[in-house]
């Protein structure tokens, strides 16, 4: 008798702790004076020579500063070298540090930590996956690949101010790579005594207008204005939560419950609703979504084929129906918002589209000259993409056009992801999703995978001509030259129809009206040094 | 009794051997590896990665300096996690997984048992009704589709507690329930049909006949027995809840074990797949192992064989 009674309190306890932890459970609806911005996954690693993702990214651009940083437009501006020489042939740079500039720990920021990151980054047994972002340092790659000794590399601190730095080739775009983490410092100091430095928010050090002060892995991370900062005086934010999560319906739900004030996952179901709250930021984002075509199997062997496929789709109803995010309809390689030759020209404007979106007419005569009039004869096509439900129901859409507007039956297969990448750059398929986001700001970032041989050519293109435009463009840094090449370039890979096209990609991104002044870089990550909450 | 306790420690050492082998063997057969990566990582670069964390060993090679270090009771660093290793993953994560299991699985024998009892002592009364109509429905509504509902009403409707993140208590209440649903429901309706099965037998008959309170009959007499069936069950149970539901994880951003399960997967993070399988298994054996123990201590039958013998 007892012993039940004892199990009876035991549940009317439980329950009334529960009902009173509800109760208690949430405060004041106003959020703080600070950011909640969830940022995606948890991060690989935060060692800014080691990192590749782009939430990654996003929590060093507030850890860490490099020798440029970049404006809105994308623009190269000074933040720790205070200035730069470039030598005439565009091999030699001298850049000269900020003086004063210091690390939260309060130790001095010096060349000798910028020769340092890099030199580790690129040794072969350090093992950083973007090594190749410093191969356009001389010797970058040879030592890399353990052909010659550090020494050779052409990065030298001349003192504590000064940094010199030879490259391989002349780097148009060099001052904006050197915005770009794998080419942060790190502190040497505190590397060298503890190689695991970046695990631990004690000792994960940094130079830039943040300080992390908690780390709770798949949980959250925590950032708080730092002192040390030499620009600290516009940095308005005394607090920067991360909030870690992979799911956007998770995410959906936080801002909607006011735990977050900032999100960059929300999935594209909720983008009209929240358009409507005005609470939906759209910006540019530096990418296209395309379908890669297998050049080298049959039928995609002939151009007419793909030609036919690419003009057949109607991209417009794709975003309109789809993916929801005001995408641009793309009917060009290199997106927009990259500069070209002339001052405050647009690659993509001067460039322009190379043909009409959703072209039936053009299509089926194509179709027909390859010897398929309205499909006929034209064996089933496979289609593969890597399993989501957003490219699903865009393959879905595509297979529904084919087939109605040229008869020709297209097979889905979806694969799990990295399947699906080892499938695809092995080349063993027909048509196959793709999407490429700049690394640096230059159209060369989308164009030079398509040179012969290169590891991410997954079409399999292989054009003499193509190749010799891109070296050239690479040889130079007049811009005039460049940039022509470059546009020819594209024509080549447009009139190959080496891929289809479909949309520009946007980043977006929930937010509330009240967080103001943080800067949106056109490669995805989040600047938040000026940000405030009002 | 020693004899036998040895000889299940033995084939528990021989089960663990086997899931390791098979999960090595199967897991190198799926194509992609760590470091494949939607930008294509050039062959020198890929090649000093490789080398780094010893994958251009020859698989054989790897499998005997898993064991060796396997021994020493080192699972190895993360190839995804950066300067993590995996014991500190599940060093991390299993706490959390477990305190969120702990209270779980308290909600699901606090309500199952007493509510599968109440359908017996009811049986085809409305609470007997009731409760079959709440139990089929747990069993039959997957977590997600619960804890979506959960949050919907507890934390966008009536803002009372937040929809996801891990702290203080409040953030437990949701996750916790949502995967209490189907171990309720389940051990309810075990409970329920074991209880009747012991509740038709002659001894329970007699107790009646002699007049004792129903209730009485219920605690005292009955239920130890109907528990067998729910001992057996929560187990295994126990070990799975304990090391997380990548599911409810997810959905509440809970820094737990479970997510690891599927995600190190989808990563190819070979030293976290076999680290946390592992020590999923080696936790599975051990509950096994203490339900059998439990076994002999409940069912009173065992020990009236035993003193029937004198």
């Amino acid at each position: 008798m007892s012993r039940s009674r004892s199990v009876t309190a035991l549940v009317v306890i439980l329950l009334l702790l529960l009902a009173s932890l509800a109760a208690s459970g949430c405060g004041s609806k106003s959020g703080p004076k600070y950011l909640r911005f969830s940022v995606g996954a948890e991060p690989e690693t935060l060692d800014p020579r080691k990192s590749t993702g782009i939430p990654e990214s996003t929590v060093q651009a507030q850890l860490f500063e490099g020798l440029t940083t970049l404006d809105a437009t994308n623009k190269p501006l000074p933040a720790m070298a205070e200035r730069w020489e470039i030598s005439p042939d565009g091999l030699r740079y001298k850049f000269f540090l900020r003086p004063g500039v210091k690390w939260s720990n309060g130790d001095p920021v010096t060349a000798y930590d910028f020769e340092y990151a890099w030199k580790t980054t690129l040794s072969p047994e350090f093992g950083a996956k973007y090594a190749y972002q410093l191969f356009y340092v001389k010797n970058g790659e040879a030592y890399n690949k353990g052909l010659t000794t550090a020494d050779q590399v052409g990065v030298k601190a001349l003192d504590d101010r000064t940094l010199e730095v030879v490259l391989e080739k002349p780097t148009a775009y060099f001052l904006s790579l050197t915005s770009f983490h794998t080419l942060y410092p790190v502190p040497r100091r505190i590397v060298e005594a503890n190689p695991k430095w970046a695990a631990e928010p004690k000792t994960l050090i940094g130079n830039g207008p943040f300080k992390i002060t908690n780390w709770v892995h798949n949980s959250r991370i925590e950032l708080v204005k730092n002192d040390q900062y030499w620009d600290a005086a516009k940095v308005k934010m005394p607090k920067l939560d991360f909030i870690l999560t992979e799911s956007g319906s998770t995410e959906i739900a936080m801002f909607d419950n006011n735990q977050i004030d900032m999100g960059d996952n929300a999935p594209p179901a909720e983008y009209p609703r929240l358009k409507k709250e005005g609470r939906l930021q759209i910006s540019p984002y530096l990418g296209t979504y395309f379908f890669s075509f297998n050049v080298e199997k049959a039928p995609l062997d002939n151009v007419k084929v793909r030609q036919a496929l690419s003009l057949a789709i109607d991209r417009q109803s794709i975003i309109t129906n789809v993916v929801k995010g005001e995408q641009r309809v793309a009917l060009a390689w290199v997106p927009p918002g990259l500069a070209d030759a002339t001052p405050n020209s647009d690659f993509r404007s001067v460039g322009g589209d190379y043909f009409k979106d959703g072209n039936i007419e053009t299509a089926k005569k194509l179709l027909a000259e390859a010897g398929y009039p309205d499909g006929k004869g034209l064996p089933a096509i496979e289609l593969i993409y890597n399993t989501h439900d957003v490219h699903k129901a865009i393959a879905e859409a595509l297979q529904e056009m084919w087939r109605k507007n040229l008869g020709v039956d297209v097979r889905l297969a979806n694969q799990e992801w990295k399947v699906f990448i080892n499938t695809r750059s092995k080349g063993a398929y027909q048509i196959a999703r793709h999407g490429w986001i700049g690394d640096y700001a230059d159209p060369m970032t989308f164009l030079d995978m398509f040179e012969t041989g290169s590891g991410n050519n997954d079409s399999q293109y292989k054009n003499p001509r193509y190749d010799t435009l891109i070296r050239l463009a690479k040889s130079t840094v007049n811009p005039e030259i460049r940039m022509k090449a470059m546009h020819e370039a594209e024509r080549l890979l447009m009139d190959d129809a080496v891929l289809a096209p479909l949309y520009f990609y946007t980043r977006v991104t929930l937010v509330k009206p009240n967080v103001k002044g943080y800067q949106r870089s056109v490669l995805g990550h989040v600047y938040f040094k000026e940000a405030y909450v009002e | 009794m020693f004899k036998s306790i040895v000889g299940r420690i033995l084939s528990m050492v021989l089960v663990l051997w086997v899931i390791i082998t098979v999960t090595f063997v199967l897991m190198h057969a799926i194509p992609g590896g760590p470091f494949t990566a939607e930008k294509a990582l050039p062959e020198a670069v890929m090649k000093n990665i490789e080398a780094r964390y010893r994958l251009n060993d020859p698989l054989p090679k790897q499998y005997v300096d898993y064991w060796a270090n396997l021994l020493k009771g080192d699972l190895g660093p993360s190839f995804k996690y950066e300067s993590r290793t995996v014991n500190e993953i599940i060093a991390e994560g299993f706490p959390v997984s477990a305190e969120l299991g702990l209270i779980a699985v308290s909600f699901s024998v606090l309500i199952g048992i007493p509510a599968g009892m109440a359908g017996a002592l009811y049986q085809n009364r409305w609470p007997d009704h009731l409760v079959m109509l709440l139990a089929t429905v747990g069993i039959s509504v997957p977590s997600f589709i619960l804890a979506t509902v959960l949050i919907y009403i507890f934390a966008l409707w009536l803002q009372l507690l937040p929809a996801a993140m891990w702290g203080s208590p409040e953030y437990v209440i949701l996750p916790a329930l949502a995967l209490a649903g189907m171990p309720t429901a389940f051990i309810a309706r075990l409970t329920r049909s074991s209880m009747l099965e012991v509740l038709a037998q002659d001894y329970i008959r007699t107790a009646r006949a002699k007049g004792i309170a129903p209730f009485k009959i219920l605690w005292l007499h009955a239920l130890k027995n109907a528990l067998l069936p729910v001992v057996t069950y929560l187990g295994p149970m126990i070990a799975a809840i304990f090391t997380g539901s990548f599911v409810i994880e997810s959905i509440f951003a809970i820094p737990g074990l479970g997510r690891h399960f599927v995600t190190s997967i989808y990563n190819r993070d070979y030293t976290v797949i076999l680290g946390i399988t592992v020590f999923y298994s080696a936790l599975l054996v051990v509950m096994n192992f203490l339900v059998d123990l439990a076994y002999l201590w409940l069912d009173p039958r065992i020990k009236m064989d035993g003193e029937d013998q004198h």
